[in-house]
């Protein structure tokens, strides 16, 4: 893998920026094993994100920017920051499913077999804590978000949006197509991991009756 | 268990310390005091660690019960301190007897106040910090009328005879600006204007920025830009054109251009600058 863009950003970060969702995973995986090992002296956050990583916070600004430079994390570096496989358990009743179905051309039960067939990617987070931001559906399936935000959408709401599929953690204001809910929470800051749905989880959607 | 009553909130009270590292990954903002130095200097004059949470209020001052004697400090944006009726000193330590009610009025000049408290406000930490984040719901709510804070166990008494320094809250807002990450994003001459431009802090802004009015920064290139981690101190350019710099509880992903950073040295005076203070962005060389 060639290394990726390095810009300056302010005094004491780093964006890196990167082809894709897969290199970005790469980098994250090789970047957090370096900085579990002390190699990468201190750094307070490497955030990634679509198409760029994010290391904040970092004491040596010069040397990491070096270091970057030359970094070719493989493919398998990805798997580092892989967590274990979840399942998530999704009523698929959303209020957008059916549009998102016509959308596709397939009815309402192939639109379901759809979203539970790939086995998904948290990439990133971000807009809330623990919204993570999941790769892994096929492109065809893109579907873009509603043209008005609903003000509100409940936790637990499963909606699409663009190449990601999401789930909500908190209720707020959102745009996604919502095609389910889970009863899973992928959000409490007294649990240890607080966010279920941290970058690199592998995660799996079933589908259960109401 | 020492506790503050809340007599009177003010407008925005809210518990703050340094805030959270090492969670952007997971979306959790940064959080903590807008104007860090004036939070650090306040627990120094009552013998805490700079990291032990306190009150920041804004522009309205606050009014607290102390349940039990207890020394306290205020500083940041200047205002009339009184314990029970009693005029007492601002930016020096102040011993609150037990069942006094300490009041801070409206501030004179600047925007947040700082409470500290001998001991720190003990409210249960969060991912490592006990601030109030408004942007993404996490710590404790706005102070309301009624509230009881913990207060933890005061420090061992020690004579702290410095003075600590204390800025004046600022007549104009001057902000070095390192270009970048997306300085590319806008024409060279919007760049260049950004520089001699005069904006005015609007009264728009809140926690989660300082936004500001102005000629609208032209931009090069059409198109969005995929989400990107965002700094403490990032200029972004929404599509309004209207430079706005991001404070502490700014989300930890943006899709907005960023056209340069705002070294976090000068972001104290941001958080002090009340709405109409004129705004001077002053690009540094890159290196």
């Amino acid at each position: 893998m060639t290394p990726g863009t390095v810009r300056r950003v302010g005094e004491r970060a780093l964006l890196v920026e990167l082809p894709g969702p897969a290199e970005v995973a790469a980098l994250y995986g090789w970047l957090s094993e370096r900085r579990e090992s002390g190699a990468l002296g201190a750094v307070e956050e490497l955030v990634p994100a679509a198409r760029t990583l994010l290391l904040d916070g970092v004491a040596d600004v010069d040397a990491v920017a070096a270091l970057l430079r030359t970094a070719r994390p493989t493919a398998a570096a990805a798997g580092v920051a892989r967590g274990p496989l979840l399942e998530v358990p999704t009523v698929y009743d959303g209020a957008d499913l059916a549009e998102v179905a016509a959308l596709w051309g397939v009815s309402v039960e192939a639109a379901v077999r759809i979203h539970t067939g790939p086995e998904y990617v948290v990439a990133f987070c971000g807009f809330a804590p623990g919204f993570g931001y999941l790769t892994g559906l096929p492109a065809p399936y893109e579907v873009p978000r509603r043209a008005t935000p609903r003000s509100s959408v409940p936790a637990g709401s499963v909606a699409l949006a663009g190449p990601y599929t999401g789930v909500y953690p908190h209720p707020s204001p959102g745009g996604w197509q919502l095609i389910g809910r889970t009863a899973l929470a992928l959000w409490d800051a007294d649990r240890e991991p607080p966010a279920l749905l941290a970058p690199g989880t592998r995660v799996r959607f079933t589908a259960e009756r109401a | 268990m020492n506790e503050l009553v809340v007599e009177r909130p003010g407008p925005l009270t809210t518990v703050q310390d340094l805030g959270r590292r090492g969670v952007a990954h997971l979306g959790v903002p940064r959080a903590g005091a807008l104007d860090e130095p004036a939070l650090r200097a306040a627990n120094r004059l009552v013998g805490n660690d700079p990291g032990a949470a306190g009150l920041e209020s804004t522009l309205g001052g606050v009014a607290l019960r102390a349940v039990a004697a207890v020394l306290v400090a205020v500083t940041g944006a200047p205002s009339p301190v009184r314990v029970d009726g009693r005029p007492a000193a601002w930016g020096a330590p102040v011993l609150v007897p037990a069942g006094a009610v300490l009041e801070v009025g409206a501030a004179t000049a600047g925007v947040r106040g700082y409470l500290a408290v001998a001991g720190g406000i003990d409210v249960p930490p969060v991912l490592g910090s006990r601030s109030t984040d408004l942007l993404a719901g996490l710590g404790p709510a706005p102070l309301a009328a009624g509230d009881r804070l913990p207060v933890g166990t005061p420090p061992p008494y020690r004579a702290r005879p410095e003075l600590v320094p204390l800025p004046a809250p600022p007549a104009e807002l001057v902000l070095r600006l390192r270009l970048g990450p997306r300085a590319d994003w806008f024409t060279p001459e919007a760049v260049a204007r950004l520089g001699r431009d005069r904006y005015l802090v609007s009264p728009t802004g809140n926690r989660v920025g300082l936004r500001t009015e102005g000629p609208p920064v032209a931009r090069a290139r059409d198109g969005e830009l995929p989400s990107e981690g965002m700094v403490l101190g990032a200029v972004q350019i929404p599509p309004d054109g209207r430079p706005v710099v991001f404070l502490a509880d700014h989300p930890t992903t943006g899709g907005y251009p960023v056209i340069g950073v705002v070294p976090a040295a000068d972001l104290a005076a941001a958080a002090q600058a009340r709405p109409g203070t004129p705004v001077r962005f002053v690009p540094l060389r890159e290196r």
